[in-house]
């Protein structure tokens, strides 16, 4: 067992857990946090996307030793206690999310995504939602709700 | 999850002299970005138990340009390529590499060392490296004095056959060195995978050319992704494009020579991904779309 710090969600959490154990089961099992989902287990799918460190990251390959001192958001992290986060509000209104295994992964990509890009084109949004599965929706709610929160981003205090 | 995170060790050493210290013994496995390690934990094939992490080291996440060439330290990760300005600028087959070599959160990750030494032959830098003509640099200890030994190589000798390298136990990839082409070079990349997004190679080609007058290849370096056992460069259809006339009046017997060269030293397999005769085939047509592509 090792001792790793971490910032979760704004809040500072120290845990004793094994070095190499997955970041994801860090968060499910030790950080009670199920938000974030085990698709695929190897990093094709992106169910277990979060942020680390600001950057998007597959949490299933990451070992927890390696998140020591790491700044992590995720799901839980975006809406405050009154109001979803705007990403979160747009998947909503555009029917983004259906079984909602895929959804959590999806908005932080998108997150991701609009920091970098406020203004995506369409092969930006495609790009960076590529390592993103969907089985339910077609993916083309989820473009929409991007497209959308992206528009919303722009607008002046949103 | 089909492995017990409590039979391995991890550790993660504070500086790069002392990760090579341990290494040294040859008992510890390295493990950077862990897109390749840790998907074999989760599915219980993991056969090193004791790892020593070097993803943290600054000492090997740089990337260092002189007027002669760019040096990328091995834990460089592909989103590290990709926002370099150089790199797109200079080594613009690189910076497309790095765009397909998984997702977004892959590449947040994922590193160039790791992709370069997991040896996979179809691994998506390797054919970029080959034809810029990269040379790799590897780091050790010494396990009785700890003294630091370094040894730069080509990295077209870097990989010796099927997921086996020039690296001893206990040694790392340090960097890789790229000498920069020059504005008359011709760049070209394509890799065929059965989508767009986050696919493994069914077969890749990479080629950078120069046409001299008279419409000839005054040079001309090509290498590719699962034609064989491991990344390679192409040599035998090197040479036979040597001097090979682009005219319109030569080109379809060119191209068609540059088919029959890539031909005979291709041999890749069949696997799950595709099989020997499409990936030879798809390689000869991405070949002869570089050719007909170059200025006559």
């Amino acid at each position: 067992m090792t001792t790793i710090k971490l910032t979760i969600n704004n809040t500072p959490a120290t845990l004793s857990v094994s070095p190499i154990k997955r970041l994801l089961d860090v968060l499910r099992d030790d950080l009670h946090l199920t938000g974030t989902k085990e698709g695929c287990g190897e990093g094709e799918c992106g169910a277990c996307a979060i942020l680390m460190n600001g950057e998007l990251v597959n949490s299933c390959l990451i070992p927890a030793l390696q998140a020591d001192n790491a700044t992590l958001t995720t799901i839980e992290g975006l809406a405050n206690a009154t109001h979803l986060h705007p990403i979160q509000q747009c998947f909503l209104e555009q029917g983004g999310a259906q079984c909602g295994i895929c959804t959590p992964g999806m908005i932080l990509a998108t997150h991701h995504l609009l920091a970098q890009y406020p203004n995506p084109t369409d092969a930006q949004i495609r790009e960076g939602l590529a390592g993103n599965l969907c089985r339910c929706t077609g993916y083309m709610r989820i473009f929409e709700s991007v497209r959308q929160a992206a528009a919303k981003s722009l607008l002046p205090n949103h | 999850m089909h492995s017990d995170p409590t039979q391995f060790a991890l550790i993660a050493p504070a500086t790069l002299s002392e990760a090579l210290a341990l290494l040294s013994n040859g008992r510890h496995t390295p493990i950077a970005g862990g897109t390749e390690l840790m998907v074999a934990l989760a599915a219980g094939r993991l056969q090193q138990k004791s790892l020593v992490s070097i993803n943290h080291l600054p000492e090997l996440r740089f990337i260092q340009t002189t007027p002669t060439a760019i040096t990328l330290g091995a834990n460089t990760t592909f989103t590290d390529i990709r926002r370099n300005p150089t790199i797109a600028a200079e080594l613009p087959l690189l910076t497309l590499a790095a765009s397909w070599t998984g997702s977004i959160a892959n590449q947040n990750r994922a590193t160039l060392g790791g992709n370069i030494c997991n040896a996979s032959p179809a691994a998506d830098t390797p054919p970029a490296l080959l034809v810029y003509d990269a040379a790799v640099t590897l780091i050790s200890a010494n396990p009785e004095t700890r003294e630091l030994v370094e040894r730069t190589f080509p990295y077209a000798e870097f990989h010796l056959a099927y997921k086996r390298t020039l690296l001893h136990p206990g040694e790392l990839l340090h960097s890789v060195t790229i000498p920069l082409p020059t504005p008359a070079h011709h760049h070209f990349i394509r890799k065929v995978g059965t989508r767009n997004a986050q696919a493994i190679s069914k077969t890749a080609l990479a080629a950078i050319a120069t046409v001299g007058d008279h419409h000839t290849l005054t040079e001309v370096r090509l290498a590719a992704a699962s034609l064989a056992d491991r990344p390679v460069r192409l040599y035998t259809t090197e040479a036979a494009l040597l001097n090979a006339s682009l005219a319109a009046a030569d080109i379809t017997t060119t191209v068609l020579r540059a088919r029959a060269a890539l031909a005979s030293e291709s041999c890749p397999i069949d696997d799950i991904r595709s099989t020997a005769a499409y990936r030879t085939a798809v390689a000869a047509n991405l070949l002869e779309q570089f050719l007909r592509t170059l200025p006559a």
